[in-house]
């Protein structure tokens, strides 16, 4: 029996806050999960939550108060375990007077790769993340979109085995995000395991295998997307035009958003056929007739309900 | 709390960091022995013109005049009494010490002693003392332990009589001179070179000063006078017994058992004198007690 | 296989990069203007002193130069990482913590090694102007050289230590505190003989033994004067550095291998 890629147990850190120092804020709680070689996980939770600290914990950034953490049964202290890992930073700045080549190049070094070796993985890695062409400029020029992708870069270099992505998406446009998401579907194929923490859920709904919520420095749920979230229905959504000239029903109009010329009502799926005549009868154009059912977003939200008010990016059109 | 326990750099450093500065310590010590035997030159030989340190020193001049007043010090205190020693730096230290700090009486008072003073006491150099104390003077007009130091010089050292009375005179007429000054003016220039003349300098000299080293000194010349004159008295006696006697005494015993004297006499260090053939007093040849040179 | 010892190594390049890339060799242009004027104005002065002179204010300048330089960045090895941040992508990889203060102490030191490399060809090039026949007491300006280079080893470490936990600004303060202390550390033992307190007396004796002391490396003024340095005084010098420095890189990783990075 194989150890898991990632073991978590009772993982917990308290800072002190305070003039003095003397109370303590515990911003992670008792964290217990495991994840198995070849998973994409994903870690979601509010800001705030702990997310950002878990990984900062893994990574030997920041020392655990209780608990420990073990990579294919080696434990985070030991620093050869690192060779088998790519990790990338929250918001990451990298030493704005090397160029993207040789700052990977740098990061290279330390994972024991011969020159000729290095020289063909930059290469391969810059095209990868789209920077081929900026290959040669200073860090210092480049956007936060730019850093990310040589964040990217340098977590998957060397071909870890794991790897732990704080926020991958942060800073990307759509085409980036795109390409990201790309990257994790590759790594997965290659039988890599993903850890990656992230507050945009329809990503975490396309691309995990598995995910946990954290919030307030607890871990809430866990479980695969489609388990977790129940497939009932929960009603119909009609989208609508009204046609030129002609007055929609009343009732209807109530309960309809209206943005445009576009309109949209939710209603229980035992009414879905008389809102239909009703709106023939006014000549509506119906543009889609949609089932709606729980998404990733409601579970989120029960879990996280009471807690300090989350800032999410939700997608359009993304289900 | 397992992940502490692997902290091998904080345990390492604990342990490892008192063993070195034991090391470090003890090659400190290594270190100075080489380039600290007294007639080693150092960096203080090569030590830079009061004036040109002044114009470095941006300002902290009255620090670092303490600084070279604590090294002058040091340096006196670790030659004297050595056997070869010798102290040719005290005057430069001294130069660069009231340079900065023109005000340092204690520098000048201190020079004015221990440049004069000769070997292996002191530096042996009376005109530099007199120049020291003579620049002193011009800054520091009113002070009059100065110009009871230069009167010091110029009577005990040079002899030169006439310039110690103007010394003496000048100081009297200071805003806070006291009165022996005036007499001592014009002692001197009356008398010239007599023991009571010595005699005042010294006590005025040792009641005046806060200077450990010259109240040490004036202390030993001190004795050595009251020496000188206990063998004057003793020489009187002498005769006084060859003239009863024929014959000169051979010691004080002589003298005590002839009752010409109540008891043995000892000197001011405690050693009993003695009695040449010639029937002159003189110190014991033991004795540390030195006799001033008129 | 990137061994364990090649793991500073790899850091001190990149730190020697930085500085060259940060301009800090600059300075070099400015030091070097500075022993044309000094060469060409002591043409102008009496005879026999240019010697001593040049030597004088060329070394002092390479001490003073060195010692901004040592100071300035030494304080900023690590802070200045955890600030922006580059550290975090850079301790995820397998390299220990104490492996990236050795390396970031070895780069310092490689960028005051060249720059006073430099700065000592520029005195031998003036003295050379000068027109002087090479005399065998001038090997002594190359050791006085060297001890400028084993006191600025020293300050690296210790500007380097308090980076670690401390700001810039109060990491240069305590390091300048420390240097000055450590020059006049002879000074305040000697004090402290003539207060005859013997608490103050064992108080200053420990002090001067604790601090690092300067004075051990200045050699300036012997080799302008043409006296020799003893053989003996080099290898204990040397062996100084070396126990001191190991004192304070050992300070250094402990204090830094149980910081949490914000």
């Amino acid at each position: 029996m194989s150890s898991p890629a990632i073991e978590i147990l009772g993982l917990t850190k308290d800072y002190p806050v305070g003039f003095w120092r003397k109370r303590m804020r515990r911003s992670l709680d008792n964290l217990t999960l495991q994840v198995e070689e070849g998973e994409v996980f994903g870690f979601l939770g509010p800001n705030g939550a702990g997310k950002t600290t878990t990984l900062k914990l893994l990574m030997g950034l920041i020392f655990p108060t209780s608990g420990t953490a073990r990579v294919f049964g080696r434990s985070i202290d030991d620093v050869a375990m690192r060779r088998d890992i790519g990790y990338l930073p929250e918001q990451p700045y990298f030493y704005d007077y090397l160029t993207a080549r040789e700052l990977l190049d740098y990061y290279a070094r330390f994972s024991g790769l011969g020159a000729a070796d290095r020289r063909a993985r930059v290469e391969k890695n810059l095209e990868r993340v789209g920077l081929a062409a900026v290959g040669k400029v200073q860090l210092r020029k480049f956007s936060k979109g730019m850093l990310q992708r040589v964040g990217i870069a340098q977590a998957i270099l060397h071909d870890p085995k794991v790897l732990f992505l704080d926020e991958p998406m942060s800073g990307l446009d759509p085409v980036g995000r795109r390409e990201v998401r790309d990257i994790i579907l590759d790594l997965k194929r290659q039988g890599r395991t993903v850890f990656f923490s992230t507050h945009i859920l329809s990503d975490a709904e396309m691309l995990c295998d598995r995910v946990a919520v954290l919030h307030s420095g607890k871990l809430q749920g866990m479980g695969a997307p489609n388990e977790i979230v129940s497939i009932e229905l929960l009603g119909m959504e009609i989208l609508f035009e009204a046609a030129a000239g002609r007055h929609l029903p009343a009732a209807l109009l109530e309960r309809a958003t209206q943005t445009g010329a576009r309109y949209r009502i939710e209603v229980p799926e035992a009414d879905l056929y008389a809102t239909l005549d009703q709106l023939k009868s006014s000549a509506a154009r119906i543009l889609s007739v949609t089932p709606v059912r729980p998404t990733l977003e409601d579970y989120f939200f029960r879990l996280v309900k009471g807690g300090p008010a989350p800032s999410y990016a939700v997608e359009v059109g993304a289900r | 709390m397992s992940l502490r326990a692997k902290n091998r750099p904080l345990w390492t450093a604990l342990v490892a960091i008192p063993f070195l500065f034991v090391a470090i310590a003890t090659l400190q010590q290594r270190i100075d022995a080489e380039t600290r035997p007294p007639d080693n030159q150092k960096e203080e030989l090569l030590l830079p013109s009061g004036a040109l340190l002044k114009k470095l020193s941006m300002g902290y001049d009255s620090l670092f005049a303490d600084l070279y007043w604590t090294r002058t010090i040091q340096y006196y205190g670790e030659r004297v009494g050595t056997r070869h020693a010798n102290f040719d730096l005290l005057y430069p230290l001294l130069d660069v010490t009231t340079t900065l700090d023109p005000n340092m009486i204690a520098a000048y008072r201190f020079g004015a002693i221990f440049l004069s003073e000769p070997l292996p006491l002191g530096a042996g150099r009376t005109d530099l003392a007199v120049e020291l104390v003579k620049r002193g003077i011009k800054e520091n007009s009113d002070d009059w332990a100065l110009y009871s130091d230069l009167g010091f010089l110029y009577y005990w050292r040079l002899k030169d009589y006439p310039n110690a009375a103007k010394a003496y005179l000048d100081g009297s007429k200071t805003s806070e001179g006291p009165g022996w000054m005036k007499l001592m003016a014009a002692r001197v220039a009356e008398k010239g070179g007599s023991a009571e003349t010595a005699r005042m300098i010294w006590t005025e000299l040792y009641q005046t000063t806060k200077d450990p080293n010259v109240r040490k000194w004036a202390a030993t010349q001190l004795d050595g006078l009251a020496a000188l004159e206990d063998e004057s008295h003793l020489n009187v006696l002498s005769e006084q017994y060859r003239k009863l006697f024929g014959r000169y005494p051979a010691s004080t015993k002589d003298l005590r058992d002839a009752r010409l004297l109540a008891g043995i006499p000892v000197d001011p260090a405690g050693y009993p004198y003695a009695i040449g053939e010639d029937g002159k007093a003189h110190l014991a040849p033991e004795s540390p007690v030195q006799e001033p040179k008129f | 296989m990137t061994t364990s010892s090649a793991m500073p190594a790899v850091v001190a390049i990149n730190t020697f990069r930085e500085a060259v890339r940060d301009r800090v060799l600059y300075n070099l242009i400015f030091f070097a203007f500075l022993m044309i004027g000094a060469a060409i104005l002591v043409g102008q002065i009496s005879i026999g002193i240019e010697r001593l002179v040049i030597i004088n204010l060329g070394l002092s300048a390479i001490s003073l130069f060195g010692l901004v330089m040592a100071i300035f960045i030494g304080v900023g090895l690590v802070s200045k990482e955890i600030e922006k941040r580059t550290l975090y992508s850079l301790l995820a990889k397998p390299i220990r913590r104490w492996e990236f203060i050795a390396g970031k102490y070895a780069g310092l030191l490689l960028t005051l090694v060249v720059n006073t490399a430099v700065m000592t060809v520029g005195v031998i090039l003036a003295l050379c102007y000068i027109g002087r026949p090479y005399m065998p007491y001038d090997k002594e300006v190359l050791i006085a050289v060297y001890f400028i280079l084993l006191s600025l080893a020293l300050v690296t470490a210790i500007a380097l230590f308090f980076s670690c936990f401390s700001s810039p600004m109060l990491s240069t303060l305590f390091t300048l505190g420390i240097y000055i202390t450590g020059v006049f550390a002879e000074d305040i033992r000697g004090f402290g003989k003539i207060t005859k307190n013997p608490a103050i007396e064992g108080l200053t004796k420990v002090v001067y033994y604790l601090v690092p002391n300067f004075h051990n490396f200045n050699a300036i003024a012997t080799a302008s004067h043409g006296q020799l340095i003893p053989l003996s005084l080099i290898w204990q010098n040397t062996l100084y550095a070396i126990l001191y420095v190991a004192v304070v890189l050992l300070a250094a990783s402990a204090v830094f291998s149980r910081r949490n990075l914000k």
